[in-house]
């Protein structure tokens, strides 16, 4: 059903465990159902935490009796808003003004702002018990109109979210680079697209946020045990909110039944529980349940291009474009206005257009936060580029191949300097283009049209071209905010032998399924020529141990940068060590003259001279006399990688915001019906550069799953509100994620463009580009003959499309 | 309410709260946590388990209704810690990734597996169509029961 071709160009072989499909060493305890995920973690004398939500879009909380409810037996207490005010301080926001102004709490307080909001939270002896307690507490509303159309949000008459800002505006830049009324006076045509509409859902991880929250009284510190995914992030939003240091708030993961991104912004909920744990003195368990997910939580950025113009040459050579993005934040402003510069990592996509102007504006809506989703904001921008491209390709009528192939960024570019100034690494994105090609069988296209065609379907093949870019300069936040102090990227790695000689691994990664356990293990095994099987990686993320920094966590496409490169420096910093204790104990033996083989190290001209690691472990940790007095030895190394970053220019929104691209090309078939707009995958291929793979398989599997949730997004997945702001899709009854049955046949392929700027050859991978919403869509387009506006294509829309 | 139920072979006696789902009862009672939870409607399958032979979602019944029943759990699956071959061949194929889905997969390619032994490529999508998985796309779960299949 799936198939993996391998690059054509050759692949350099790799002596080692790194390259080779090492089977995973999380799934022995997944398998058996002894995973530890957050809501398997119990405290005795535990709460559950039930949230009272808002069934308003807009409203002021006019009264709150939390009474009744704690009246009830095995009721423990609640929370409300005011509470909150009194005891916490707004969480600090990221955009300067007007976004800058809002006040953001972890619960509503004085209005609501969208469906789903929490207003008061309850803690009782069982999950049951909190539930129904909810029900009595009794909250007064006085209903506000709604903003669901972020179109509408700065008309005069618009009903206004955020007082303290002055109206729905949050953030607004503009993006100029180049000279695009140049290109217009050198363009032979100018093609104009009025709307693009990229809609918003999101991942939906199989397994809700959650958290247990134990307060330690004694020394005023909690632990929080979560699935929050970016654990870094968390801290210093709750740190300042709380009025506390971050040494006192310990986050402790083990198994996060993924991510995607949208366990990112769960800070506010862990405030709550926080709050509560200290407040009730026991600790506070809270399960998010799926309808409150989907209300709630971390929806992607919904986003218009308005008046869009392409200046471009009657050969198809593009030479700019300039679009007035609008994108939709929700009610708050949880990890934005982040999303109005994320998307600048791929500004001209894979284009050598240079003329480029994107004037970004970012305005607050009566629907649920947006937050990181899986390819967060710069699949919005690709899909937009995508979609010019075939649009252009359609109005010039040329072939949408032939328009890439002229407009990519060439092989021999690389590394290639964007109109911003961020550096695409590696890859040949026509050779890329060619395999996907290859796979879906595109020379006998013609032959399955007419064959479409004698069954009354229409067929059309579809192109996505998307970046994944990863490892991010956190620098590029101060295009949005220049007061803010943040720049560069870093992750930790601790490698150290144990007594007995064991080699234990810990990250300051939050892994979500990406299989780091493995992937590390590889690393080190290679450096200290041993087996993955003999190295033991601590399962999730401690705050407590020693190996998270700032920006710590599992987001972003970057583990296979930061955190292997974290973890080959500090394993190499441990050879060396070990190499100079050895060197001690056999007497002064150089480090040159020593090598690591088969779990120790000895001397290379005289293999019986052998130090195996248990006895350097042992050594150092509980037999060191007599060691001489400058050996400089702990067997205990701690590595902190960091990007070769600049800090961006903030005036002319100027620098290299990723340190790597990697690459994504889908081709999608499908066949349409007619008569009902229905139409079917019928082939489908991915082709994927990530720069060297540490495990293919990994990677594969990463690419199957992106694949999966673009496909999703573009057919099923939409949170749609009416005209009150209520959430159409609350739940996986209305919110259609695909099933097994719904998948097509899929062919997958791989090129290997090594990374030059990263110390293993790696690239981030993982989020994707979301190269198959785009895929669908050109797909859609090809096959009915008319232009598609819109990033969601259900049936009916390829329907009612078809009626133009 | 007392109820008694057999779950992977050990009987457990407890008094629940009527309103109890089975789901919660095998994971905050008994605390077999393999079963999980991932939604509020019946969808995700998640949770499933085989009850007296039967492959059921553990959300959609009550802990009181399973009283007197057998319960097969995926911590049942394995026996002295050593992989099935199905499970072997989820990791074989890398079936799995967050793995929260994953117990739920097991069971009803357990279930499936016993009534047909050889299913289909088809067969098996349909069998696993009450399962949803967020993070593999399904296509490396088909071929890890297809892998099996006789
Ligand atoms: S939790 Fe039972 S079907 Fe989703
Ligand atoms: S492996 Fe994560 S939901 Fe299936």
């Amino acid at each position: 059903m799936s198939e993996t071709t391998l690059a054509p160009a050759p692949v350099e072989v790799q002596k080692g465990w790194g390259g080779q499909s090492v089977k995973r060493k999380e799934d022995k305890r997944l398998l058996q159902g002894e995973g530890v995920f957050v809501d398997d973690v119990k405290r005795h004398g535990m709460g559950y935490l039930h949230f009272v939500r808002s069934p308003y879009a807009h409203a002021h909380i006019t009264r709150i009796d939390v009474s009744a409810a704690e009246a009830i037996d095995g009721v423990y207490g609640t929370l409300t808003g005011e509470e909150v005010a009194a005891l916490t301080d707004p969480f600090f926001q990221i955009s300067s003004a007007p976004g800058a102004n809002i006040k953001d709490y972890a619960l509503a307080v004085g209005k609501v702002r969208y469906v789903g909001e929490p207003v008061v939270a309850v803690v009782a002896e069982t999950r049951e018990l909190a539930r129904d307690a909810s029900e009595l507490v009794e909250v007064d509303y006085e209903a506000l109109p709604a903003l669901v159309d972020a179109r509408r949000a700065q008309d005069s008459d618009a009903p206004v979210l955020h007082e303290d800002a002055g109206g729905n505006l949050m953030w607004t830049g503009l993006y100029s680079w180049g000279d695009f009324d140049a290109a217009l006076a050198e363009a032979d045509r100018v093609v104009k697209i009025p709307e693009l509409h990229f809609h918003r859902f999101n991942s939906t991880p199989l397994e809700c946020d959650g958290a247990l929250v134990e307060y330690n009284r004694g020394v005023g510190q909690w632990t929080i045990h979560t699935n929050n995914q970016f654990p870094g992030f968390a801290a210093i939003m709750m740190g300042p909110a709380m009025r506390t240091g971050l040494d006192k708030l310990r986050f402790v993961t083990q198994d996060i039944g993924g991510g995607f991104g949208n366990k990112i912004t769960s800070h506010p909920q862990l405030v709550v529980c926080c709050l509560l744990a200290r407040k009730l003195n026991r600790p506070v368990q809270w399960t998010e349940w799926r309808t409150d997910f989907h209300l709630s939580m971390s929806h992607g950025n919904e986003r218009w291009f308005h008046d869009t113009e392409v200046a471009v040459k009657d050969d198809g050579t593009l030479l700019g474009f300039r679009t007035k993005a609008l994108d939709d934040a929700g009610a708050w402003l949880r990890y934005e206005p982040l999303g109005g510069v994320i998307w600048a990592q791929v500004t001209p996509g894979m284009y050598r257009w240079r003329h480029i102007e994107l004037d970004f504006t970012q305005v607050a809506t009566n629907k649920a936060p947006v937050s990181p989703n899986r390819g967060y904001s710069r699949m919005q921008h690709l899909w937009f580029t995508e979609r010019v491209i075939d649009i252009v390709a359609r109005e010039l009528d040329l072939d949408p191949v032939d328009v890439r192939k002229r407009n990519y960024i060439r092989a021999e570019d690389m590394p290639y300097e964007t109109p911003n100034g961020c550096v695409y690494d590696s890859g040949d994105y026509a050779a890329t283009l060619d395999l996907a090609l290859q796979l879906i069988g595109y020379d006998s296209l013609a032959g399955r049209r007419a064959d479409a065609e004698a069954r009354g379907k229409r067929l059309g093949v579809g192109i996505g071209s998307t970046l994944d870019s990863g490892t991010n300069n956190f620098g590029q936040s101060q295009l949005i905010n220049p007061e803010l102090q943040f720049s560069g990227n870093n992750e930790v790695a601790t490698v150290k032998l144990d007594i007995f000689g064991e080699i234990v691994v810990t990250l300051g990664t939050t892994p979500q399924g990406q299989g780091h356990e493995t992937t590390a293990a590889q690393v080190v095994a290679d450096i200290l020529s041993c087996s993955p099987d003999d190295v033991h990686v601590r399962a999730g993320h401690d705050s407590y141990w020693n190996s998270h920094a700032g920006f710590s966590g599992t987001y972003a496409s970057q583990f296979a940068v930061t955190g292997l490169s974290a973890v080959k420096g500090a394993t190499e910093m441990l050879a060396a060590e070990i190499k100079k204790l050895a060197g001690a104990v056999f007497g002064g033996v150089p480090a040159e003259a020593l090598e690591l083989a088969d779990g120790g190290v000895r001397i290379k001209d005289n293999p019986d001279a052998f130090l195996p690691f248990m006895a350097c472990g042992a050594i150092i940790n509980a037999n060191n006399a007599g060691l001489p007095e400058d050996l400089d030895v702990t067997l205990n190394c701690r590595y902190v990688y960091r990007p070769p970053f600049e800090v961006p220019d903030v005036e002319r929104k100027f620098g290299n915001l990723t340190l790597t691209y990697a690459v994504q090309i889908h081709v999608a078939v499908v066949e349409v019906d007619p008569e009902t707009g229905s139409y079917e995958i019928v082939d489908y291929a991915a082709v994927d550069d990530c720069g060297k793979r540490i495990n293919p398989q990994i990677v594969e599997g990463q690419v199957m799953g992106a694949t999966a949730q673009a496909l999703g997004a573009a057919v099923h997945e939409t949170y749609e509100y009416d005209e009150d702001g209520n959430l159409l899709t609350p739940n996986f009854y209305d919110y259609h994620v695909p099933h097994a049955l719904d998948m097509p046949p899929l062919a997958t392929g791989a090129i290997e463009s090594p990374s030059p700027f990263t110390p293993l050859g790696t690239k981030g991978m993982g989020e994707g580009g979301g190269a198959g919403i785009h895929a669908i869509c050109a797909a859609i387009q090809d096959a009915t003959g008319q232009i598609v506006t819109d990033s969601h294509n259900p049936y009916q829309r390829v329907w009612e499309l078809m009626q133009q | 309410m007392e109820i008694a139920v057999t779950v992977n072979g050990q009987t457990y006696e407890r008094d629940v709260e009527p309103r109890k789902l089975l789901i919660h009862f095998l994971r905050d009672d008994l605390d077999l946590t393999g079963s999980h939870i991932g939604c509020d409607t019946g969808n995700c399958g998640a949770c499933s388990v085989i009850v007296d032979g039967v492959l059921l979602k553990s959300c959609m019944l009550l802990a009181v209704q399973a009283n007197g029943t057998r319960i097969e759990t995926v911590e049942g699956l394995s026996e002295d810690g050593e992989l099935t071959r199905l499970q072997q061949a989820f990791n074989e194929h890398h079936a799995l990734q967050c793995g929260y889905c994953t117990p739920g997969m097991l069971m009803s390619t357990t279930a499936l597996l016993r009534e047909n032994p050889s299913p289909s490529e088809d067969e098996i999508k349909k069998a696993l169509q009450g399962n949803i998985c967020r993070c593999t796309g399904y296509w490396n779960i088909v071929e890890a029961v297809k892998s099996v299949a006789k």
